[in-house]
């Protein structure tokens, strides 16, 4: 964990930053962070408001072009300079913003940008959409991550509650992700029951072998389905814990400055 | 037996388990205006198509020459032209654009092509094929106005209005080609074909072809799915991976495309190219496209919606000019009609589960 290191550590993470800078004039976002994150687990990030998360996980997926500093997945160094390379190197974001089209339907939405097209002429040369392959594959996908509720693969997104459109988008980055996924704030605009069931999302996520970054807000969240956490504070890493190694009580106090993680050292793991 | 089963449309979900107070209420069963905005929220063409039965119902009551077939006829090849322009028109407002440049496109498309004709020798299919050649090269500049320097669509195709008007005008010193001066291929789509009493226009054909060709190429591409999430929601459709930049400027070169061809309709319907035709080919055709049910913020909408849109104008046209009415009370309408399909448009977008 320390931060001379140049190279990602012992165990080869899916994915590692070294030394992430990004600046916006005068305002510094990220301050030299490193992470790492391993194969099937859930990593958080947390910090209070400017602590830099949503800059830092856009670094990560190719929504921002770090200053200065390494990425590496998988081992090898990789430079993402829009979302798309992050996507094509198998990194799939669901973003805080929902994004999808709202008139868009669901089956129009998980598949976007990755449309699949008929077989045959009509796919090759008149460039026809397999509309009943792609409806087929979106439920499927829906079904497996225990969103049932949603038969209608061809209604508008928009008719959609608010967990419904979130598990279209985490749906759609499952399919598509081969390395990891990356959640930002995935349940602040749900309510309870709605959370609980994106929470068993990412918990299948995980287990299908994908393993899944984390941004959020909500503590007991974090401490329920998360397997480390990173802490971001003033744009540095301030330290990564376990939910069994610190309380909640302890991560707030880091997270604001409260106490260090060298002052706090925690219970040691396992 | 008969006290457990319950009525399934007032409990669709929690099969079993109690349900809440919000649950009984979103189960509620729907008013019927409510069900009027879910069906024009799924099928906005039902309200245009409403209105071009009413209208043509109260056309022919008012004068039974409205509904004959020559008539009719009439109506097609008069509405021809903008129906087509209102083809590139569609495409662009649901990228959430406009195109205030569609008729200067297509005039000045026409313009060249005529001239080179009549005065150059350049034979005809060559000189068709300037018209389409300049309207996508036209269509391509507007794209790469909107997209690279970043200017509005409405002030890009404001200026691009007035210099195409002006370089075909200064182009032509403002006279126009007559039919004889051009070969024959110019004035083919002035050619009729009979089918009993209706006389159609090989221009009528185009139209109907381009509906047909772009209706496909919109509801059931790839293409034509990407131009829908880029008016839908730009950034949604950038973090997918679809390039905007790139799908907004083969809109606008499309468009320019079939602005091309119209130029073409257009020299054999009017038999000449004049500088002075389909001045407010803007104007009619965005008030086509708004009126066929196409949202304007993009997204939303349907080439099906724009044909009945661009038909409603030329019936109301037609239908109180035999009625006898004062031609100002045809611009009265057609506001009354703009306006009103545009609050329909914004009712319905407001639609919830």
């Amino acid at each position: 964990m320390s931060a001379l290191d140049t190279a990602p550590a012992t165990r080869t993470a899916v994915l590692a930053a070294r030394g992430l800078v990004k600046t916006f004039g005068r305002v510094v976002g990220l301050d030299g962070v490193d992470i790492d994150l391993h194969a099937g687990e859930v990593l958080a990030i947390i910090g209070d408001n400017g602590a830099g998360k949503s800059t830092l996980i856009k670094c990560l997926t190719g929504a921002m072009t770090p200053d200065a500093g390494q990425l590496f997945l998988d081992g090898e160094q990789v430079g993402f300079k829009r979302p798309q390379d992050a996507q094509h190197a198998g990194i799939q974001t669901v973003y805080q913003t929902l994004a999808v089209a709202p008139a868009l339907d669901v089956a129009s939405n998980m598949f976007l940008g990755r449309e699949r097209r008929r077989r045959g002429p009509l796919g090759s040369v008149l460039r026809m959409l397999d509309k009943s392959g792609m409806n087929k594959d979106a439920a499927a996908a829906m079904s497996e991550l225990g969103i049932g509720t949603l038969q209608n693969m061809g209604q508008a997104v928009e008719t959609l509650s608010g967990g419904q459109r979130q598990a279209v988008a985490v749906a759609r980055a499952a399919t598509f992700a081969r390395k990891l996924i990356v959640l930002d704030e995935p349940t602040a605009a749900l309510g309870v029951k709605e959370s609980n069931q994106v929470l068993r999302m990412i918990e299948k996520v995980r287990d299908s072998g994908l393993p899944v970054v984390l941004i959020s807000h909500n503590m007991p969240q974090v401490f329920e389905v998360a397997d480390r956490i990173h802490i971001q504070r003033l744009g540095r890493a301030a330290g990564v814990i376990t939910p069994q190694s610190h309380t909640m009580n302890e991560a707030v106090a880091i997270m604001t400055g409260a106490t260090t993680l060298a002052e706090t050292p925690g219970r040691s793991p396992g | 037996m008969s006290t457990s089963t319950e009525p399934s449309d007032t409990v669709p979900r929690g099969s079993g388990g109690p349900t809440t107070a919000a649950e009984t209420f979103a189960a509620r069963r729907h008013s019927p205006l409510q069900r009027v905005q879910h069906l024009l929220h799924s099928h906005p063409a039902i309200s245009p198509l409403l209105v071009l039965v009413v209208s043509f119902v109260v056309f022919n009551q008012l004068n039974s020459r409205f509904g004959s077939a020559g008539s009719m006829s009439l109506v097609l090849q008069q509405a021809a032209v903008i129906a087509c322009l209102a083809v590139g028109q569609t495409l662009i407002i649901l990228t959430a654009g406009i195109d205030l440049s569609v008729g200067a496109i297509a005039i000045f498309a026409m313009l060249v092509g005529a001239k080179l004709s009549a005065e150059h020798g350049v034979p005809g299919p060559a000189a068709v094929l300037v018209c389409l050649v300049v309207g996508l090269a036209a269509g391509v500049l507007n794209g790469l106005l909107v997209t690279r320097l970043k200017l509005p669509p409405f002030i890009t195709t404001l200026g691009t209005l007035s210099i195409f008007t002006a370089l075909g005008l200064l182009y032509t010193k403002g006279q126009a080609v007559q039919a004889a001066d051009m070969p024959d291929f110019m004035t083919w789509t002035g050619n009729v074909i009979e089918l009993g009493d209706f006389v159609i226009t090989y221009g009528v054909v185009i139209a109907v072809g381009l509906y047909l060709v772009m209706g496909f190429v919109l509801s059931q591409t790839v293409w034509g799915r990407h131009v829908y999430a880029v008016g839908d929601d730009p950034e949604a459709a950038r973090l997918a991976g679809i390039s905007v930049s790139r799908v907004l400027v083969s809109v606008y070169a499309v468009a320019g495309l079939v602005y091309g061809l119209t130029a073409w309709v257009q020299i054999g319907r009017a038999d000449a190219a004049s500088p002075n035709a389909i001045t407010d080919g803007n104007l009619e055709t965005i008030t086509a496209v708004v009126i066929g049910g196409t949202s304007l913020f993009g997204g939303r909408g349907a080439l099906l919606g724009t044909a009945l849109g661009a038909l409603i104008v030329y019936f109301f046209r037609s239908g109180l000019a035999l009625a006898g009415v004062d031609d100002q009370y045809r611009i009265l309408a057609i506001g009354v009609l703009v306006i009103t399909a545009v609050a329909i448009d914004q009712w319905i977008r407001k639609v919830r589960a």
